[in-house]
């Protein structure tokens, strides 16, 4: 189906059950209970879930098939995003042209940038893309103040020219409030509502869009992995020495595996923009380009769902745990007696609001002791477990670089 | 002239740091083969043990003062540290205030141990997976690290100031017969860079000059064959990652009069210090140390009013511009050897 | 189809209930009578507090939290009712906001716009919040007074100074209470001129960010107008922690005085710098150096310890200030946490009691309604002495604090000491001068 094996045709319906059924999934919890906190059903989350997922498919073509780890990936997506959010401003509020242009832009950044990194493999890569983009975050930070809106970022305003016509997302808005983006007419943020007993489920315009995007990408992902192009890829990451000596010139190869990846990143950063008209150069930053590496490396490298749930995991902890507070335990914990309460909150309380962060780290470190293949690891092994067949999973141990998708 | 003689300074000042924690980085690396981002986390450590003292040394007790009075108007609590009980007055100000040297003597076993408890508590079931799986699991590590800090001590930078002795400025003009004046430099940032070419001097002479450095570089160039000697390399490996970590924490100590430490600081070094050992050329120690100055005076002079006046910006990047051209003239960078990390 | 943008869940919990086994859609729209997002029910009333809790504000946010929990406390009646009894506006009676009792949830902004911008949409979207407030810097309280624009609910901003928040990018929906960058400079400068002479070479170390530049140009523009020149001025990287190849340069620059646009770590940092440096104990052009550090924080003081001594600023607020509202509040605050309160905790403390005040005047959570009844509003008694909340930019005018750092503290919050309160007249603007358009409010829905 759809020029897909069995087996990757069945994992591309899953993908697309949970990215539709998400926002029923991930309201688990009924309106006004105790766990309603950790509901993630919501418009802003799910939207970053998807296009994350896109981030991290796009960095997985690239570090999960050829072992090239790039440390710079963040900023494709930055420059992805200013692109987008200047299509915005300048032609058109529709957001079609913005995610075209962000696509276009960031690849012509990742095949400049690709052109030299390429020249080095291995750490000395790595450090290379880091350095371009550690470069491109400073400067978007401060001299190109003018082109980026510097640390403040880049916004939408009301007196931006947007030259199309109107029905295609042109012009300023006439009642005083700057135009959302959106799809002729279409507002990013329409939502409707379902609630069936206590439960509420948000249905969103942007997610619908950026599923629909998430999807296709997906689908050109598993596509690549399947190519000959793919399996060159995988070639020059098991040895690039031998394939050369074959007579194989493996930098183009490489380069287009590079400006692919590239734009995966500036598909996500335009889809960015689009949903929530605003870019920030802390987009760009180092520690957004180790995130999507903890993504990929969370989720599984070189699988092909992994990065999707990597990226999953990471903006949970961000968005959720972030967000609990004394408060919200003292009501949790209040069935408990005083003198119970007192210590359950203060054992839990280091771990979230402003402790988040520490949450986040001992997971990494947890994941990566215990799952060295990363959640589709973990998958797998519970699977195997379900069928029993344990003995096999125990003893799959570090070797397991690539499992089975 | 002046000027650049203030920005070498500087540069030899910052290069010092830099050098410092690239080798550090490079020990592990080299004898591990592990790239450990909690490196940063390390050097953050060794500051607040810094802190740790100064606080142990602090420790009071409560005497109400009835003459002055707290921000509520009720009498003030003054804190009378008890070392003044034991010690004198006078004599436990002097303590108190030579803290940042004292925590030398402090930090050291306290950083030795936590380097070797780290390496056998987690690093060492880590050799032989993939280098992104050690880059994931030392990230949270340093993560885990720097919020435990936080907890405790607050986000806030915490002044941990030099001894009263070391406060103040050396005419370094005068000293090389310019007018005096011209080029004065802050004694604490000279200790600073004596100390930290005592440390780099002590390193190397140490794998030089000593039986146990002698089998250590041998596995470093080749683990199997030394294991296969019958000699124990792998406790000698967890032996120089402690060593490493009291560098990284050393560093940290005397840098706390420089900058006042705060839980995030090794995050800001962690960067930088990764782009100084991979200049310096990945497992080579002289190339960590060479690349550290060489980084360090250019951040210095790029950072000169003239230049920015030229280049606007050059100051945020040059360090991450010199590291792109000297990787590209230099493919393995200023010291490496062919074939390390390079897949 | 009905469509509509946010949703209010307060009314949907008990719809929901009523429901029961409701299997076919029902959109709702926002509110038949309201009309606006995310209208609050009947019992209660949601607000958001999106603060610094990760990164080198934390601390800063933390207190700003502090300070939120205390004014919710406060608004329900709970506590000792701290500046609601000072206040000059009587409207609110500690029975919650308009009979509802006030909750919140808080969120994460990690000083980054776009973290930001993602905890205030789950508080729109998820938590039902009608108000947002916090934050610890002006990139952040640009954004996400933006977001709450388009969201169509208000944002009350925490602490922000550059002149872009309420300047080139004011916004309908967001109000500010803190002062900014023009206000330090207009307030600064006499006092330098009385201090220091009006003869005088400044030389500028700015941070290379919009709230770097903003200060520097306002402090040059009103000390220049006192006759002072300025030598040189050199942007320092935001993520720089040593500043010693900028501040090396200054002694011999021909420049006599130091100042240093930076804030939070970056000042710390500089200003140990400096001080290193011996340029405060330094002679240039016949006359003593000094340094000035434009915003002054007492968070960042402590950070800075002995080298902020004598070294004069401007502040919002400070606890030792004598006025009634001030002295109720570091009360208040000071019983219940044990330390007084910093000047962000007061203006998100301040920031919140004017939000719920607004409120109750206006008879209304409509967006709309509030920020009319914010508009041109005249207060006192809550710390700053008469106050005018401007309706063409919706910034509030009010005293300015110049402080300098105190010799001999009596305490270890006893940091700053206040040499002069500027009078609001003396730092008031023209509306028109940094551009920008506020647009129209925006009541969502």
């Amino acid at each position: 189906m759809l020029g897909l094996e069995k087996k990757d045709f069945n994992l591309l319906l899953i993908v697309a059950a949970l990215v539709v059924l998400a926002p029923v999934l991930l309201n688990p919890f009924p309106e006004g209970s105790a766990m309603a906190q950790f509901n993630a059903g919501y418009p802003d989350l799910m939207q970053r879930f998807v296009i994350f997922g896109i981030f991290a498919i796009g960095f997985n073509i690239l570090f999960g098939l050829t072992g090239y780890l790039s440390f710079g990936h963040a900023a494709f997506l930055g420059v992805g995003s200013y692109a987008g959010m200047w299509m915005l401003k300048l032609l058109s509020i529709n957001v079609i042209p913005a995610i075209i242009f962000s696509m276009l832009i960031a690849g012509l950044v990742s095949l400049a940038i690709g052109y030299i990194s390429l020249r080095r493999s291995g750490i000395y890569f790595s450090i290379l893309t880091l350095a371009f983009a550690q470069m491109a975050f400073s400067l978007a930070a401060s001299v190109l103040t003018p082109i980026t809106g510097g640390e403040t970022g880049l916004q939408t305003n009301l007196n931006d020219p947007r030259i199309l016509p109107g029905f295609l997302g042109g012009g300023s808005s006439a009642d005083g409030n700057i135009p959302k983006p959106s799809l002729f007419g279409i507002e990013m943020t329409a939502t409707y509502e379902i609630s069936v007993g206590n439960w509420l489920w948000t249905l969103n315009w942007g997610y619908a869009i950026c599923a629909v995007v998430m999807l296709i990408a997906f689908y050109i992902s598993i596509r690549i992995f399947r190519s000959p192009f793919g399996l060159m890829l995988r070639a020059i990451k098991s040895n690039q020495h031998r394939l050369s000596y074959t007579g194989l010139n493996t930098r183009p190869y490489m380069l287009a595996c590079f400006v692919i990846s590239g734009m995966y990143a500036g598909l996500a950063g335009g889809l960015m923009a689009a949903m929530d008209p605003q870019v920030g150069a802390e987009r760009m930053q180092w520690t957004a380009s180790g995130e999507v590496v903890l993504m990929t490396i969370l989720g599984g490298v070189g699988t092909l769902i992994g990065p999707v749930l990597g990226a999953g995991l990471i903006k949970y902890f961000e968005n959720i745990f972030s967000k609990i507070n004394k408060a919200t335990l003292e009501m949790w914990f209040s069935f408990a007696p005083d003198w119970l309460e007192g210590i359950l909150v203060s054992i839990v309380y280091p771990f979230i609001g402003k402790g988040w962060h520490l949450t986040l780290g001992l997971m990494f470190m947890a994941v990566i002791i215990f799952l060295p293949g990363g959640l589709v690891e973990g998958g797998k092994r519970i699977g195997d477990w379900v069928r029993g067949k344990r003995g096999k999973a125990a003893n799959d141990g570090a070797e397991v670089k690539t499992p089975a998708e | 002239m002046d000027q650049i003689i203030l920005q070498i300074l500087n540069g030899l000042d910052k290069g010092s740091a830099y050098a410092l924690i690239a080798l550090g980085l490079t020990l592990i690396f080299g004898t591990l083969g592990v790239v450990n981002f909690a490196h940063g986390a390390l050097f953050m450590l060794g500051a607040f043990c810094t802190v740790t003292l100064s606080r142990i040394l602090g420790l009071s007790k409560e005497v109400i003062d009835e003459t002055r009075t707290d921000f509520l108007g009720n009498p003030l609590k003054v804190d009378v540290p008890y070392i003044y009980d034991w010690f004198g007055e006078s004599a436990g100000a002097a303590i108190i205030d030579w803290a940042v040297p004292l925590s030398i003597l402090f930090s050291i076993p306290i950083m030795i141990a936590i380097g070797v408890a780290m390496e056998r508590g987690l690093i060492k079931h880590f050799y032989k997976r993939p280098h992104a799986d050690q880059i994931l699991v030392t990230f949270g590590l340093a993560i885990v690290l720097q919020e435990i800090i936080k907890y405790y001590f607050g986000a806030n930078q915490i002044p941990a100031p030099a001894p009263d002795a070391f406060i103040g400025s050396f005419d370094f003009g005068a000293a090389i017969g310019m007018d005096p004046g011209a080029i004065i430099y802050p004694y604490w940032r000279i200790v600073y860079f004596f100390f930290a070419m005592i440390l780099i001097a002590a390193v190397f002479a140490f794998l030089q000059f000593t039986t146990f450095g002698m089998v250590v570089r041998a596995g470093m160039a080749d683990r199997e064959t030394v294991g296969l000697l019958g000699i124990n390399i792998d406790r000698r490996f967890t032996i120089m990652f402690g060593i490493a970590a009291a560098v990284a924490g050393l560093a940290g100590v005397m840098y706390t009069p420089i900058v006042s430490p705060n839980y995030h600081m090794g995050m800001d070094f962690l960067v930088i210090s990764f782009v100084v050992v991979v200049v310096g050329g990945m497992g080579s120690l002289p190339g960590a140390v060479l690349a550290g100055f060489v980084l360090g005076i250019l951040e210095s002079f790029a950072s000169m009013r003239e230049v920015i006046e030229f280049l606007p910006g050059i100051n945020q990047v040059v360090i991450y511009l010199a590291a792109i051209i000297i990787l590209l003239t230099r493919p393995r960078g200023l010291l490496g050897r062919k074939g390390v990390m390079e897949d | 189809m009905s469509k509509l943008n946010i949703t209010r869940r307060g009314a949907l919990k008990a719809g929901a209930a009523a429901g029961g086994a409701l299997a076919l859609p029902t959109y709702l729209r926002a509110d038949g009578h309201a009309g606006f997002t995310n209208a609050p029910g009947d019992s209660s009333v949601t607000l958001g507090f999106n603060v610094p809790q990760t990164g080198p504000y934390a601390d800063e946010g933390a207190d700003e939290l502090r300070a939120f929990e205390l004014a919710v406390e406060h608004l329900n009646g709970e506590g000792d009712g701290g500046m609601l009894s000072t206040f000059s506006s009587k409207a609110l009676d500690g029975a919650g906001i308009l009979g509802r009792k006030v909750e919140y949830v808080t969120g994460d902004t990690q000083t980054k716009p776009d973290a930001a911008r993602a905890s205030a949409r789950s508080m729109i979207e998820k938590d039902g919040a009608i108000m947002v407030s916090g934050g610890s810097s002006s990139g952040v309280a640009v954004a996400v007074q933006a977001l709450c624009q388009e969201a169509g609910i208000i944002f009350m901003a925490g602490l922000t100074h550059s002149n872009d928040t309420t300047g080139k990018d004011k916004k309908a929906n967001g109000f500010r209470h803190f002062f900014n960058s023009y206000m330090s400079g207009a307030a600064l400068a006499p006092i330098l001129a009385n201090n220091y002479g009006t003869d005088r070479k400044a030389y500028h170390l700015t941070a290379d960010y919009n709230w770097g530049y903003t200060t520097e140009e306002a402090v040059r523009t009103s000390t220049e107008a006192m006759g002072w020149e300025t030598v040189a001025a050199v942007k320092t990287p935001l993520a720089q922690t040593d500043f010693s190849s900028y501040v090396a340069p200054v002694l011999n620059s021909g420049a006599d005085v130091l100042v240093l646009n930076h804030y939070g770590g970056n000042m710390v940092n500089s200003l140990t710098s400096a001080v290193q440096f011996g340029l405060r104990a330094a002679e240039a052009n016949g006359k003593n150096f000094e340094i000035i550090v434009p915003l002054y924080s007492r968070l960042m003081a402590k950070g800075a310890g002995e080298n902020v001594k004598g070294i004069f600023g401007s502040t919002n607020w400070h606890w030792s200030l004598p006025d009634a509202g001030s002295m109720a509040f570091t009360r208040s605050f000071g019983t219940k946490y044990g330390f007084p309160p910093s000047q962000a905790a007061h203006t998100c403390y301040v920031q919140t009691l004017l939000y719920a005040d607004a409120v109750t005047r206006a008879g209304s959570f409509n967006p709309c309604a509030v920020a009319e009844a914010l508009e041109d509003f005249e207060f006192d008694g809550l710390g700053n002495g008469k106050t005018l909340y401007r309706g063409e930019d919706h910034q509030c005018f009010k005293d300015v604090l110049v402080v300098k750092g105190k010799e001999n503290p009596d305490n270890e919050f006893d940091l700053l000491e206040i040499v002069e309160v500027t009078p609001a007249a003396q730092v008031t603007y023209d509306a028109s001068i940094f551009g920008g358009e506020l647009g129209t409010c925006n009541p969502g829905a």
